[in-house]
């Protein structure tokens, strides 16, 4: 501390700021993209283990998830909710906050969706109708989170903990609504009325992708912009990074607190409608696509940037949708795309180990 | 005391320990004999902890040598330490509560192997009754005095074979008489030929118990008393020449000069029966007022912990009071919040850079900026304005003087002169009328401490008022007009800094009149 070897003096500063930059930059995508890879050649000794062949499983998970024409299209239309809780979780997890709730999140605001679109879509315009069930969903997600959000911003109760409580409680409300509110009587299996195909959100074009897609990618890129761009985000930012800081620059932070726990539920609420009102058009009893669980790692690998996070959701979905063809028709278990995921998880945090102890060895 | 050792159990040689932003210690030279109680004496920050955490392997020294019976050895583990003989009882006890005595003693041992509670007792009867402590092994420690506790970790440590014994502030939890008892089972240690280190901020303690007494302040060794020295003179004289070392002057520390200012009576920062209530452990304020003139300097002196940090964050607005007024000329701030008392001129810098200060992922470009987020020129509407922040930051940088590889980087990667001059430039930027300083210069070499102290006087040429809250009381005389002295959250004098004025503050920050 004494000797400041490496300063520069004060004068031309930032000349190599930008270099700097990119080749950061570029061993980011090295230590993302290698460890990757390296997970792939992995699943594939498990898969060659159960005795299939890995490269027609990621064949057939390419073929199916990107190349076909309707693979491509369903593949694009999952990302839309998971787009909402991406965005969701990043603006938590920026913050420092920890909302691991997202499921129970979800699935009350598609439920709220579900519940309220066909009732008012009887009596009122239909996009109204679709804009009301969606801030309905927002609202009751919020209010999912309030007593998380208010334990942790007053009582510096651990909100991990809290939030994965109140998310087995909302799936679990979630259902009992479904089948005791909520239930359409005019079909034997227990789900709620269903909202007819013509009254659900427009799809892009001529396929079959909802338009979902386009919100959700407008509300995960508003929310890195917001976060990287604005006074409002700077302050959930200090408040994640440094809470003493922010109190000692005198922000109100059991309020930001709130804030972003409301901000996170609602966009992972708003997610849940739009995959009713856009994709599903009800709820069945017992539904749980445990979404939420599944994009937390996604945001981690993207290190909580809304692009990135883009690009792995893409990923994740073609996994999901190619992995289950694939699944079917090798044999292989339905869920060895979550195996691959966090296969892909341990070899990135190796990498990101690894990477750590080379920088301090080239520094001694 | 028995004979001196030819080669001392442990050595310490121009010993330096860094952190981030600190020099903890800085050339530190110890001798620990065996036979002797060695006492480190030093307030809250001295490096005290620092140099005990490297005696027991919890930490590698940056620079200097560690000798172990005239060797150069690296302590690379509390275990190592403790094959070395080096046994330490911590400050907090580390004994589990749930478990009886006689296991918390046995932990530790191979894993595969029942516990051997008979060879155990059998060890600790032989170690344990010639020095007079008496325990019970089926005991749970959840049920014995704190003082039986530590007689439990002492008896440990000497299981282990250790013949050098750190005690770290082994007496703050204890009763007076836990306290002389403790004083007499180190005697009893040293006369058996062990060595005793007795980490302690009570000079009395200091004079009670030792038979060589290290004085630390700073992260530096400012004096030591040997056992001849001390067999020579009698206890008001030890006192006073320890009180000498812990607030005398040192070579190389600049010449008084007190910022000269305008026959101006007009108050700016006055403050009133400002009251908070203690909470936890952390002590209250009781009846604090006081008045800054325009570019006055007022010091406020006292070893640390004595409310010194509540009185800052009342004042700043950080922290809630229970009573008390505080006007800014003619602006009250009751009830304002932080940034409300900021735009009025008040300004705090806070002595933790790092943990409040600043945010250390930032860039430094956006540290000089962080309690104005929102504000024009650097947000408009809200949204970022790089190009105004990295054109002001440029300017501060120069201005200030940061020495930093790029505005891009985090300031977290900066030497804690760097950091302390980023916060210095955001404190006087724009408006700044009345600024507080608590410990500006701790943990920052000489070179910044003089430049920081520079600063500090230049602030008040300029009229602004200066609450300089230090534990350095060289530095309060060096520039103080007036220096209040704080003593378990009450104001119990305010010396003008007159010649004698340091022998006075000395006084009443030992709990003596003045």
């Amino acid at each position: 501390m004494t000797h400041d070897v490496s300063s520069a003096p004060a004068a031309g500063l930032d000349v190599s700021a930008a270099q700097v930059a990119r080749s950061a930059l570029i061993r980011r995508l090295a230590t993302t993209i290698g460890p990757i890879l390296i997970s792939l050649v992995l699943a594939g000794c498990l898969l060659l283990a159960l005795g299939v062949n890995p490269l027609s499983y990621y064949g057939f998970v390419v073929q199916r998830g990107v190349l076909s024409g309707l693979g491509l299209q369903q593949t694009l239309t999952r990302m839309a909710p998971l787009l909402f809780i991406a965005s969701g979780l990043i603006v938590a997890f920026r913050a420092g906050m920890w909302n691991l709730g997202g499921d129970g999140q979800f699935l009350l605001g598609a439920v709220i969706a579900a519940a309220s679109v066909t009732p008012m879509v009887q009596v009122l315009p239909v996009w109204l109708a679709l804009l009301a069930a969606s801030l309905l969903s927002i609202l009751v997600a919020v209010f999912w989170s309030l007593l998380p959000a208010l334990l942790r911003a007053y009582q510096g109760v651990n909100e991990i903990i809290t939030t994965l409580m109140m998310s087995f409680l909302g799936v679990s409300l979630a259902n009992v609504l479904v089948k005791l509110m909520f239930l359409d009587p005019g079909t034997t299996v227990p789900q709620t009325r269903t909202l007819a195909v013509e009254d659900r959100l427009p799809r892009l074009f001529d396929t079959t992708v909802t338009s979902g897609l386009v919100f959700g990618l407008m509300a995960i890129i508003i929310v890195h912009l917001m976060m990287t761009r604005t006074a409002f985000g700077l302050k959930l930012r200090m408040v994640g990074a440094n809470p003493r800081a922010a109190i000692h620059a005198g922000l109100n932070v059991p309020l930001l607190t709130v804030a972003v726990f409301a901000l996170s539920a609602g966009l992972i609420g708003l997610g849940g409608a739009v995959d009713i009102l856009g994709i599903q058009g009800n709820v069945r009893a017992d539904w749980n696509p445990a979404y939420g669980l599944a994009v937390i790692p996604v945001v981690f690998l993207a290190r909580m940037n809304g692009f990135a996070a883009i690009a792995f959701v893409f990923l994740l979905s073609v996994l999901e949708i190619g992995g289950e063809s694939a699944a079917r028709k090798l044999g292989v278990p339905h869920y060895f795309t979550l195996v691959l995921i966090s296969i892909v998880l341990l070899t990135l945090a190796v990498a990101e180990y690894i990477d750590h102890r080379f920088n301090q060895a080239r520094k001694a | 005391m028995g004979t001196q050792a030819p080669t001392p159990i442990v050595t310490l040689d121009a010993v330096t320990k860094r952190f981030p932003g600190i020099i903890a210690n800085d050339k530190v030279d110890l001798e620990i004999r065996a036979g002797e109680v060695h006492v480190l004496l030093g307030e809250n920050g001295a490096g005290k902890s620092t140099l005990i955490g490297m005696l027991s392997g919890l930490q590698q020294p940056d620079d200097g040598r560690i000798l172990i019976d005239g060797v150069a050895t690296s302590i690379r583990s509390p275990s190592h330490a403790l094959s070395l003989g080096i046994g330490t009882v911590f400050q907090h006890n580390m004994l589990v509560p749930t478990l009886t005595v006689g296991e918390n003693l046995a932990l530790g041992g191979r894993w595969w192997q029942r516990p051997k509670l008979a060879e155990i007792a059998e060890r600790v009867a032989a170690v344990a009754g010639p020095l007079g402590i008496k325990i019970n092994l089926d005991a749970r420690v959840s049920e014995l005095s704190l003082g039986e506790q530590q007689q439990v970790e002492i008896v440990r440590a000497l299981l282990r074979d250790s013949r050098l014994l750190i005690l770290d502030e082994a007496t703050s939890m204890l009763t007076p008489h836990g306290v002389t008892e403790l004083g007499a089972l180190m005697r009893r240690l040293v006369e058996r030929g062990f060595a005793v280190v007795f980490i302690t901020h009570k000079l009395s303690e200091a004079a009670d118990f030792g038979d060589r007494v290290s004085v630390l302040k700073l992260g530096r060794k400012v004096g030591e008393i040997t056992p001849e020295r001390l067999r020579a003179i009698d206890r008001d004289a030890l006192v006073a020449e320890i009180v000498g070392m812990m607030f005398g002057r040192q070579a190389g520390e600049e010449a008084v000069s007190i910022p000269p200012r305008a026959d101006n009576d007009e108050r700016l920062l006055e403050v009133s029966g400002l009251e908070i209530a203690p909470s936890g452990d952390t002590p209250g304020l009781h009846g604090i007022s006081f008045d800054i003139g325009h570019g006055e300097i007022l010091g406020v002196a006292g070893i640390d912990g004595n409310g010194q940090k509540q009185l800052a964050e009342a004042l700043a607005g950080q922290r809630a009071t229970a009573g008390g007024r505080i006007r800014l000329g003619q602006q009250a701030l009751d009830g304002l919040t932080v940034g409300a008392r900021r735009k009025h001129g008040l300004r705090y810098l806070t002595d933790d850079r790092l943990g409040e200060g600043t945010v250390g992922a930032f860039p430094v470009s956006i540290n000089f900026f962080l309690k104005q987020i929102g504000e024009p020129p650097f947000w408009r509407s809200g949204i970022e304005r790089s190009g105004e922040i990295v054109a002001r930051g440029g300017d501060l940088v120069r201005q200030y003087d940061v020495r930093t590889p790029s505005l891009a980087t985090p300031i977290g990667r900066l030497s804690g002169g760097n950091i302390q001059k980023v916060l210095i430039a955001r404190e006087l930027a724009d408006g700044a009328r009345a600024v507080i300083f608590n410990k500006p210069t701790y943990g920052l070499d000489l070179a910044n401490s003089l430049a920081t102290r520079q600063r500090i006087r230049d602030i008040a040429s300029e009229g602004m008022a200066v609450l300089l809250i230090s534990t350095d009381l060289e530095e309060l005389l060096s520039m103080c007009h007036r220096i209040a002295v704080i003593s378990e959250g009450r104001l119990v004098g305010i010396v003008d800094n007159t010649p004698g004025a340091g022998e006075r503050v000395g006084r009443l920050m030992i709990g003596l009149a003045a």
